[in-house]
């Protein structure tokens, strides 16, 4: 069971009142009509699932109902840290071996 | 003494000596019983690796054993390795609920899974290992009106693809299953059911164990503890893999069968892939007599149960929705699983659950495998099995050891390339997919 912060709410919630919405930080291409079918396809469907730091889009959904992002390690669970939208984290630096998009 | 050191030689694990394996029959049984069980050969062989092979089978599941198979009985492939980061059938394929069935909505998918299907109903005979295959009939549970109409329409699809299936009413589950609770007082009442007649289970550890037996008779070395730490990609060309335990070990092919881990393998050749990786879990029961002699699925409340040889439920739960590579399950999920079994059957709500464990499955957007070349040349992918790979083993592995065998994919794996997430030709199958994702 995750204990997850809402950084709208700032609280320390359990993973139940959450949703989890896939990989953060994926841009909608500009402009979709100009996009060939490869990079459309890229966006839509194709993901990083690295076995290590995963930064994640979460759904607040039994509570302010907002999106956050998490950095969270997809194999030792641990959670680095919830961070708005509109802010940045950087994880610590030790570790930020495997997974991180350079 | 000299008969006891005799005896020692005979029964040494350590023996590697290549013997014709004998075959499993009735009266070797007896044979073996007068011996005092002594006389029973390794199923397989631990070879060391040779430095080349002609073909790669990355991850010794079910799918990799089976593809190997193949590729040495139907196209004759002589050096052929399965490696292993574990031990073979340690990952999904024995972490699954063993349910076996090919009634799938869309004509690729029901070809796919039937396929599967009529390989299963020769496999003990094929393998010469009983690998405990029981047609006792698959029921997919409809708690609404829309669930029934989904229901119809997809039997409908089956029996004009050749599939079995029938739509039953409350009654006639009930008549099926009579611990079932469909009396309509429940949250979600079981309006009715698909239910096809051929699906059922097969266990799963001899699925892993007589595809490794009957590879290994044909030459296929399966090289367990030897994880793949990179690809060797030279001008867009995989050449091989430099494992942890055993260095470099070159291939002309590599086929990449590693469930939930294809992702890591995909970025070791530079290569993203329309996958997420989730635990799934599941739970069996301390063992209690017989009480369901079928499989019930439901998607609706979530929760499918069966009852194996040994009387154990078999109960499988949902996925946790998040991207996860351990392999345990979320207490949640746990939670869901057991309201929705003790709403469809109280009978069993005081039963103690034994074990508990998650597999890493591989989500595809359409809920589709992909089986298909890759933009690295000579790198092959089978993956993409999400939740419900178990029930294909044979039919992925028929197919991808053709794929591997020929470099260009059959009519029946052709449809599940990896280019139909630009394309768009999706095959929807979220709605015949046991668990939803």
């Amino acid at each position: 069971m995750f204990l997850i912060h809402c950084p709208y709410c700032g609280e320390d919630r359990e993973e139940e009142e959450f949703h989890a919405a896939g990989e953060a930080h994926i841009a909608r291409p500009v402009d979709p009509d100009a996009c060939s079918d490869e990079e459309w396809g890229n966006y839509l469907y194709f993901r990083r699932n690295p076995r290590g730091l995963h930064r994640e889009l979460w759904n607040h959904t039994a509570g302010c109902g907002k999106y956050f992002n998490i950095a969270r390690d997809t194999a030792t669970y641990v959670i680095h840290g919830s961070y708005r939208l509109d802010e940045t984290f950087d994880v610590p630096t030790e570790s930020t071996a495997t997974g991180e998009r350079s | 003494m000299l008969v006891d050191r005799v005896a020692l030689v005979r029964m040494s694990p350590f023996s590697q000596k290549r013997s014709r394996p004998r075959r499993f029959s009735g009266v070797g049984l007896v044979k073996q019983a007068l011996r005092h069980q002594e006389g029973w050969q390794r199923m397989w062989r631990s070879p060391k690796p040779a430095d080349h092979y002609d073909i790669i089978v990355v991850g010794a599941g079910g799918h990799g054993l089976a593809t190997a198979y193949y590729l040495a009985s139907v196209h004759g492939a002589k050096r052929v390795a399965v490696l292993e980061k574990g031990w073979l059938g340690g990952g999904n394929t024995g972490r699954n609920t063993t349910i076996v069935r090919s009634n799938y909505l869309w004509d690729e998918a029901a070809q796919l899974y039937e396929h599967a299907m009529k390989l299963w109903e020769g496999l003990s005979q094929e393998l010469n290992y009983n690998v405990m295959f029981s047609q006792r009939g698959v029921m997919n549970l409809g708690h609404t009106l829309q669930d029934m109409r989904d229901i119809q329409r997809r039997v409908n699809a089956n029996r004009l693809n050749g599939i079995d299936g029938e739509v039953l009413n409350a009654r006639q589950c009930k008549q099926i299953v009579p611990i079932m609770d469909t009396s309509g007082s429940t949250r979600y009442p079981v309006l009715g059911a698909s239910w096809q007649p051929r699906a059922g289970v097969a266990r799963h550890d001899a699925v892993a164990w007589g595809y490794a037996r009957a590879a290994d008779a044909l030459g296929v070395d399966i090289i367990q503890q030897c994880e793949v730490m990179d690809i060797l990609v030279e001008d867009g060309c995989a050449v091989g893999v430099e494992t942890r335990q055993h260095g470099v070990i070159r291939a002309d092919r590599i086929g990449c069968v590693a469930a939930g881990n294809s992702g890591v393998l995909a970025d070791m050749a530079g290569l993203e892939l329309p996958i997420e990786s989730h635990p799934l879990q599941a739970f069996v029961s301390e063992p209690i007599k017989p009480i369901l002699d079928t499989v019930v699925m439901s998607n609706a409340v979530h929760g499918y149960m069966s009852q194996s040889d040994k009387g154990d439920l078999v109960i499988g739960a949902g996925i946790d929705g998040y991207v996860g590579y351990g392999q345990r399950g979320s207490y949640p999920v746990i939670e869901h699983t057991m309201q929705a079994i003790i709403e469809l059957f109280p009978c069993v709500s005081r039963v103690h659950m034994n074990r508990q464990w998650g597999g890493i499955v591989d989500t595809t957007p359409d809920a589709c495998p992909i089986i298909s070349k890759t933009p690295v040349e000579n790198l092959f992918f089978n993956c993409g099995w999400g939740t419900g790979g178990f029930k294909a083993t044979p039919g992925s592995g028929h197919v991808f050891a053709d794929l591997l065998a020929d470099g260009e994919a059959n009519e029946i794996a052709a449809p599940f390339a990896l280019d139909r997430f630009h394309s768009g030709a999706l095959i929807d199958e979220h709605g015949a997919a046991g668990v939803a994702h």
